[in-house]
């Protein structure tokens, strides 16, 4: 079973890094991801929204949804931890 | 509320005045950067989880040093609970808001038809604040909320 295991570690692996070879050129002006979205974000985000800093522009407008879930994750997490591990003083302790 | 240092640090055997004395004066300036770094978000790099990590670690830095009986009279753990949840409603109020008053969900721009002497545009900016103090507010809660559970193992008597 952990041979199984290696080898499909491995593979999986191989098949990441062989796709590596197909990601975008790194600064490249021409590739996919430079060419979508981001040209208007870079030219055009101050002027929408006059936020200077063009990351917070992007974080809390044009990807507002991305923040609000991440907040909503965090707290999830905190509720998540203070349920699991948070006892009352006049619980009995089972342990 | 009176922040009482003396009579916390008897309360812990193991004091340590250097530890003590230099949280003692450098939590008032962390948080007082916390909150420049929440508010100065549209400006430079920052916002509101980085602000809030370091308003929680504020708190985090007084448990460390005066015991956890003294960060829980510092902030109030029902407190910290109900700003967790104050300050996540605060983004999806925000966001429901603006879907509520006649724009698309999370489209601050909607919201001038409460405020309409402020400009659409300047109404993004706006919007992007208030959800930042949101998420500084929920992040900091939470951060402080799960160190206390994980330093005194859900006891939230002495921690470490």
């Amino acid at each position: 079973m952990k041979s199984l295991a290696l080898v499909a570690t491995l593979v999986t692996g191989a098949l990441l890094f062989y796709s590596t070879g197909d990601f975008a050129e790194w600064g490249s002006a021409d590739s996919p991801p430079n060419q979508h979205v981001s040209v208007h974000y870079v030219e055009k985000a101050v002027e929408e929204t006059h936020v200077p800093n063009i990351v917070t522009a992007v974080l809390g407008d044009y990807r507002g949804y991305d923040t609000m879930f991440e907040l909503v994750v965090i707290y999830c997490a905190g509720t998540g931890v203070m349920a699991i591990l948070r006892r009352r003083e006049d619980e009995e302790d089972e342990s | 509320m009176r922040i009482d240092f003396d009579s916390a640090r008897d309360q812990i055997p193991q004091r340590d005045m250097i530890v003590e004395t230099a949280i003692r004066l450098m939590v008032p300036f962390i948080q007082l950067y916390g909150l420049y770094v929440i508010v100065h978000g549209h400006y430079s790099p920052g916002g509101g989880f980085q602000g809030g990590v370091v308003l929680g670690a504020s708190v985090i830095m007084l448990g460390l040093a005066y015991g956890m009986p003294f960060s829980k009279a510092y902030l109030n753990e029902g407190t910290s609970i109900v700003m967790a949840n104050i300050g996540a409603l605060i983004f999806t109020g925000v966001a429901a808001l603006c879907a509520f008053v006649g724009g698309m969900f999370l489209d601050y721009s909607a919201l001038q038809t409460i405020l309409p002497f402020i400009s659409p545009v300047d109404w993004r900016s706006h919007g992007i604040f208030l959800v930042e103090v949101g998420v500084g507010m929920g992040v900091m809660m939470i951060m402080v909320s799960i160190y206390w559970d994980m330093a005194s193992a859900g006891k939230m008597d002495e921690g470490l």
